[in-house]
């Protein structure tokens, strides 16, 4: 069953082309249907497993590397299976009227939906490999999401560095994964122990993850990418970038906890990232003015504050976490399908040429309402309760980190959000709206770059209108629940909350039910958080320096609008030196190594080989004996010798083409006499042949050929000569000390014995019947090189035989060579911009 | 003699000489075509179940014994590569018939294919190092004039590259098999093996095998012997590169695979440092090629730069293992993992070749369909492919996907393998590049995806490429076919798709897949199976008493040869 709801919201997804094709535009409120299913069907199993009865089904993949289809669903993944299941029925109903006008929407849900089904995949996932494929899978459909706009160069490029960010981490998490399952012995997670901090791969496995979970969930240095990921239509901003994928990241943590947690080192990264990302990124928020930027920096901070809360742990802890977790989720995705509205009806998105909304869109203003005092942390709402546990967590921790840094700092970042809450939601529902500002067409720019948000273009009347249904139900049902959870926390809300946040702190290997009491004294309900102490205090006097922080906004924004340059250093432009140093070095490289000249692709090949013999030879200790019997070489082997050494030389120092071959041959010839004086007439008698059949083709080929041209300067003809020394002396030396080892006999004289028959032999010998031993082998013992070799000659044959008939000039061609050039192997173009003339022949140059 | 494991030779000979009967007429030649690339898979299936089920085949060539006689072997090794052979010569068989234009189809395109594959299924399938070097050779002037076909001048002066690296990996192979026959008389494989140790000319032995390794290396395309590829592999049509992208450079891997095991397990342990740099540094520097590019087909060739780099980490962590077994060859439990590593890391290199065949030609197919569709593959005259092409940017991302090892396609367990491997072995370093280079892979492949596929084509991409025609000479005739015109778009598609169920398949149902490749890894890592399948019991035990008499420890696969290292290569540097 937990398969089957994956397997519903994939087909969905496969199917979304065609519906939309059959059904039209609405075809989006029948695809709800499939996320709609697994919500009832998580919700119908809630109970159980808040009891402890986690769900399991495991199916076998790839038992060798311990991989297989194991989902489980406990307490933590059941939160997330209800959010992505009820949030991303709603973000389907909202995306269907939303993209009615978009051209290519059934793609869109098949990428929504294809999201849905990976996110569900990784939050019920055991197997830690299992997790991994489904945690890729949200980054693939989230880059084609945030691409959705495919047109717009910032859609892409905003794509490409979500992919890149969150991928790049991704590939660390694999390694941190299959690290962490080597040293828990299973790949299992619900089967790890506890791992000590003092085991060899500890450090390696948590750096590894933390880079992972870091970049999913847009903590500090990695949280420029989430910001600029609001290039995605809105229902993808509420779903993806708020709600579910970047909290990946942080379940991921919370799934670790049990395993990875005991440290203090666990503790203070997560702490440290966390608490500097929550504070950071409030503040960042407040320096926006437009919606979808606004809320996404305070989403950054959100995931900042549960980052923290699960560093801090203990029973506060884990409970502030989970409440925090799944009243942001909640509240975030109200606002962002309510940005979405507020744009799609004004086609404005700065808060600030905003106003009084809330009489043309009730419906929106209420549910703008109750998210905002969530986000805010006011009571009564669940944010509040969250924001309370959070602070008692904090003052209550006992960490490395002081309670009172924690304290203070959360303080901050609330009234932060505080005042970033009032701007997206009071400002444009209830503030005044300035006269000027009438037409967002005033501002063209701003205008091209509201276009994502809107399907249609070109509309003369932009009086607000309110939503269809189906579009503000989501975010009032959503809003009213994150007060219903704070009211009512005894039967759904302190479920789900509870139950995930035990799964936090215990893991399945030490399961025993009981534990689950160990929240009876604690209390989600937001009267219970009323009573004076000095979270209640902080929470108090967050609000109202939000309040003052809002009123006060312009001079504040002109205050910090000093502190800019800061972003010029900040982790945004390390990304864009990365990538660009990246880019530089490979055109340098490319430029370096792939130029286009034979001549240096052959100096490279060779020099390396000779540093790969040298190596061998230092690390072994010399090549040892060489043969010494030269002395019996006599006057005539010595002249061919140096016949030989002289006739090479000259063919480097000749222009003429005819020349090197016919000097070329003197090598040829010499090589066969050799042969003729050490007894092998047949072969000399063959390279003879050879060799004149050569320079007589090359001598009718080559006539028409122009004279070598010159490119090489001295100090590289030198170099050459050195290499090419050295490699013909390491030959040389090779081959002594190849022909001085004979301890082993070699196997001819088996080709002798089998040849023809002869007195004495015994009986039941095969025989080759041939007398001429090197014809015997060419053709019977060895007779497969033969037919290679003659396979060679066909091919040889048909390849003269080709191109000398298929030329381009003599018949239409197909020319395949790419259109402009960059860079590899284009030497041509560049060397007749260098103005050289005609062209080069470079394999001659050398 | 065993007639099966001769048959992908002589299936793909006969129908290369059929193909040459039938010269004038390019219906039959298609018709000769088809039928054997039809054959291929049969044959290859029937050889992969037998082998499976029976061991290692053997056939003795013309009746005369191993090690006399050239002996072709088929074992969990080789037939995985010639079960790819069969797969990539299918595809592009089918391919070739919808987009190669007819001058080049009348030219000999059948024949050559079909010589080229059966030189790569002779180099798979050779026991014997010189019949493995004369394949080569066939290989060689197969691919050779298969890039000149047509002779463009692109073509041309990539094919001058080709040919004169892939000459002077010729050269060196030869050499290095005149040297070790100088040393051990013999040329069949398992005779080499069993003999070399027997030899005490460790500074020798090292040489050659340096010498194969650079000769293998300049074939596989390894840093830094692989300038050859990017300079010719986007000269020539796709319907020829892509059967060069899919089996050309596992060649080279293969090759480096089966005679460091078989031949030099010792040099590989003492050098498996060289092999780790030369692994991190192709990919690194492949993929970097690939960034600067921005022409489909040549981002493309860098990435099987890169890409056989992968292929290569592979060897080089299970030659970390066994260097850190010979440091420590006490049967404790860090052995045991060593062990299992080095099988799961040559698994890992199977799968990989697999994958990277499959998924590579095909992104090459699809930058076939692509040049018809819009005569170019410069990016920057590409866009809109997505709005108007729905089906071409399905199978485009998928397949781009799987190279960048994103699952669960093909591409992520090649590369999970080898990571696995790569981390129980301790090769941090070397998996920390591997990660990396798959991030910028990724790069690449969205990229193309960004540009051609979604961005909008640039106003003046008509104007451009006409002015760039008109540099050239006139218009390109290869851009007349905008509109599909002299290609049969179906007949290009239906291999693409194939080939990309082929990559959701591999994915998918990898199980079986793993299996056989970590079979091909015991076989490697103990070759006695291999070297007692080919010699005969009573050769072998003569050889086993005179090894006996030199003092050396009994023959136990790669285990001895281990056992024998010398313990000096730094126990740290491999990572």
């Amino acid at each position: 069953m937990i398969i089957g709801s994956i397997a519903i919201i994939a087909l969905a997804a496969l199917l979304a082309p065609w519906l939309h094709r059959w059904l039209g535009w609405r075809a989006g409120y029948v695809l709800a249907l499939a996320p709609a299913a697994g919500f009832v069907y998580y919700a119908r199993e809630l109970m159980g497993v808040a009891e402890g009865r986690a769900l399991v089904s495991t199916l076998e993949w790839l038992p060798e590397l311990g991989v297989s289809l194991g989902f489980r669903v406990d307490g933590l993944s059941m939160l997330f299976c209800l959010l992505i299941t009820g949030i991303g029925t709603f973000v389907l109903m909202y995306a269907t009227p939303y993209m009615k006008d978009y051209a290519l929407r059934g793609r869109f849900f098949s990428y929504l939906l294809g999201f849905m089904g990976s996110m569900l995949g990784l939050v019920v996932a055991d197997n830690v490999i299992l997790l991994f494929i489904f945690w890729e899978l949200t980054s693939i459909t989230s880059y084609l999401l945030i691409g959705f706009d495919h047109d717009r160069l910032a859609a892409r490029k905003a794509a490409l560095q979500a992919l890149l960010t969150t991928g790049l981490g991704g590939l660390a998490l694999l390694a941190g994964l299959i690290l962490l399952a080597t040293a828990a012995g299973t790949y299992e997670i619900s089967r790890m122990g506890p791992i000590s901090g003092d085991h060899p791969l500890y450090v390696g496995a948590l750096v590894c993850i933390l880079a992972g979970c870091f970049t999913k969930s847009a903590q500090f240095p990695f949280h420029y990418w989430l910001p600029n990921a609001m290039e995605a239509p809105s229902p993808v901003s509420a779903f993806l970038h708020s709600s579910t994928m970047v909290k990946a990241g942080v379940f991921l943590l919370a799934k670790l906890n049990p395993i990875m947690g005991e440290t203090a080192l666990w503790d203070t990264l997560l702490v440290g990232f966390g608490g500097f990302t929550m504070l950071f990124a409030a503040y960042l928020a407040t320096r926006k003015t437009e919606l979808k930027p606004v809320l996404a920096y305070s989403t950054v901070s959100s995931l900042g504050i549960i980052t923290m809360l699960i560093g801090v742990g203990g029973t506060y802890g884990t409970l502030a976490a989970m409440g925090y977790l799944f009243a942001h989720a909640l509240f975030k995705a109200a606002l962002f399908l309510i940005a979405g509205i507020v744009v799609h009806a004004t086609h404005e998105k700065n808060t600030e040429k905003l106003g009084g909304l809330a009489r043309a869109m009730p419906f929106t203003a209420l549910a703008a309402v109750v998210a905002g005092l969530s986000l805010a942390g006011a009571p009564p709402m669940l944010g509040f309760v969250g924001k309370e546990l959070l602070l008692k967590a904090g003052l209550g921790s006992a960490n490395a980190i002081p309670a009172i840094a924690i304290a203070s700092v959360t303080g901050v970042a609330a009234a932060l959000t505080v005042m970033a809450a009032f701007v997206v939601v009071w400002k444009p529902f209830f503030g005044r709206k300035p006269e000027h500002a009438g037409h967002a067409h005033d501002d063209a720019a701003n205008n091209d770059d509201a276009s994502n948000d809107h399907g249609h273009h070109g509309h003369g009347d932009h009086a607000p209108h309110e939503a269809p249904f189906t579009m503000w139900i989501g975010p009032i049902t959503l809003g009213v629940l994150t007060i219903l959870g704070a009211l009512l926390p005894v039967y759904f809300v302190d479920a789900v909350v509870k139950s995930a946040a035990h799964d936090v702190l215990h893991n399945a290997a030490a399961i025993e039910p009981v534990a689950r009491t160990v929240y009876e004294g604690t209390s989600l309900a937001a009267f219970d958080m009323l009573y004076i102490s000095t979270p209640l205090l902080i929470s108090l006097g967050a609000l109202a320096v939000g309040l003052v922080l809002y009123v006060l906004r312009k001079p504040y924004r002109a205050t910090t609008e000093l502190l800019a340059p800061i972003d010029r250093v900040g982790p945004l432009r390390m990304y864009h030196w990365a990538l660009d140093g990246v880019v530089a070095l490979a055109k340098r490289q490319t430029r370096f190594l792939q130029n286009g000249s034979l001549p240096i692709y052959l100096r490279f090949v060779v020099t390396a080989m000779l540093v790969l013999v040298g190596v061998a030879l230092l690390r072994t200790g010399g090549l040892g004996t060489l043969r010494n019997d030269l002395d019996d070489l006599g006057i005539v082997e010595g002249i061919l010798v140096l016949m030989m050494i002289a006739a090479a030389y000259a063919t480097t120092r000749q222009r003429s083409r005819l020349a090197t071959i016919a000097i070329l041959g003197i090598v040829g010839y010499a090589v066969a006499l050799i042969f003729v004086l050490f007894g092998a007439p047949d072969v000399s008698m063959t390279q003879f042949a050879v060799e004149t059949l050569t320079v007589v083709l090359f001598v009718l080929v080559v006539y028409h050929l122009p004279r070598f041209a010159l490119f090489s300067n001295r100090a590289t003809r030198l170099m050459d000569a050195l290499i090419a020394s050295v490699a013909g002396l390491a030959v040389g030396a090779l081959v002594l000390a190849s022909s001085a080892e004979t301890s082993i006999a070699p196997i001819s004289w088996y080709f002798n014995e089998h040849a023809y028959p002869a007195e004495g032999d015994p009986a039941g010998r095969h025989y080759a019947y041939g007398r001429n031993l090197v014809n015997v082998i060419l053709v019977d013992f060895r007779s497969m090189d033969t037919l290679g070799e003659i396979t060679v000659l066909g091919i040889a044959a048909i390849g003269v035989f080709t191109l000398l008939r298929l030329r381009p000039d003599r018949e239409p061609f197909a020319e395949p060579t790419g259109a402009a050039t960059f860079g590899a192997d284009e030497p041509d173009h560049k060397r007749a911009s260098q103005g050289e003339g005609e062209r080069p022949h470079r394999e001659g140059s050398a | 003699m065993d007639l099966l494991v001769a048959s992908p030779i002589l299936l793909h000979l006969t129908a290369g000489l059929l193909c040459v009967v039938a010269w004038k007429s390019v219906p039959a030649q298609r018709v000769i075509s088809i039928v054997a690339a039809l054959l291929g898979p049969l044959v290859a299936g029937l050889l992969l179940v037998t082998v499976h089920n029976s061991g290692p085949q053997t056939a003795a060539l013309a009746g005369w014994p191993a090690p006399y006689g050239i002996v072709l072997v088929g074992d969990a090794v080789s037939v995985i590569m010639v079960a790819l052979v069969a797969v990539v010569g299918l595809a592009v068989v089918v391919y070739a018939m919808g987009a190669l234009d007819k001058p080049r189809e009348r030219a000999g395109y059948h024949p050559l294919i079909h010589l080229l594959l059966t030189a790569v299924n002779g180099a798979f399938l050779s026991g014997d190092v010189f019949n493995m070097y004369v394949w080569f050779e066939v290989m060689l002037l197969a691919s050779f004039v298969l890039i000149t076909l047509g002779g463009t001048r692109g073509q041309l002066e990539g094919a001058i590259k080709y040919v004169t690296l892939n000459l002077l990996s010729s050269v060196l192979f030869l050499s290095a098999i005149g040297l070790l026959y100088g040393i051990v008389g013999t040329l069949n494989l398992a005779d080499i093996a069993v003999k070399l140790p027997l030899v005490d000319a460790p500074g020798l032995k090292a040489v050659i095998a340096m010498l194969f390794l650079v000769a293998f290396g300049i074939k596989a395309a390894l840093f830094p012997f692989f300038f050859w590829l990017p300079a010719s592999y986007h000269t020539p049509p796709p319907a020829i590169i892509a059967v060069f992208a899919g089996v050309l450079t596992k060649v080279g891997i293969y090759s480096i695979l089966r005679v460091f095991t078989l031949c030099f397990p010792q040099q590989l342990a003492e050098f498996a440092d060289v092999f780790v740099w030369i692994a991190g540094f192709t990919m690194v520097v492949g993929v970097l090629g690939a960034a600067a590019q921005f022409e489909m087909r040549r981002i493309l060739a860098f990435h099987s730069v890169s890409q056989v780099g992968y292929m290569f980490m592979g060897i080089a962590i299970a030659g970390v293992c066994l260097a850190q077994l010979a440091i420590d060859p006490a049967g404790d439990e860090q052995t045991g993992v060593l062990r299992q590593a080095a099988v799961v890391a040559v698994a890992g290199t199977m799968i990989f070749m697999l994958h990277h065949g499959v998924v590579k030609m095909n992104l090459f197919f699809i930058s076939g369909i692509v040049m018809k569709l819009r005569g170019t593959a410069e990016l920057k005259h590409l866009g809109d492919l997505y709005r108007t092409h729905p089906m071409l940017s399905l199978l485009f991302m998928v397949t781009a996907m799987s190279l960048a090892g994103i699952p669960v396609l093909s591409g992520f367990w090649a590369k999970l393998v080898l990571v696995r491997a790569g981390l129980d072995a301790g090769a941090w370093w070397l998996v920390g590049a591997a990660l990396f280079v798959g991030s910028l892979t990724l790069f690449s492949m969205v990229k193309i995806w960004a540009e051609a596929f979604w961005k909008t084509t640039p106003a003046d991409a008509d104007k451009a490429l006409a002015a760039h025609d008109e540099s050239q000479g006139g218009p390109v005739p290869g851009v007349e076919p905008r509109a599909g015109q002299g290609a049969n778009l179906t007949l290009m598609t239906i291999p693409a798709a194939a080939l990309t169920v082929l990559a959701v398949a591999m994915g998918v149902g990898i199980a079986p897949i793993y299996r056989a490749a970590e079979r091909a890894g015991e076989a490697v890592m103990n070759p006695d199976q291999y070297i007692e399948a080919v010699l005969d019991a009573e050769y072998l035990e003569r050889l086993d008493e005179h090894r006996a008499a030199l003092g050396l420890p009994p023959r136990r696969g790669g285990a001895t040869v281990v056992a024998e290292a010398d313990p000096t290569p730094s126990p740290e540097d491999p990572s």
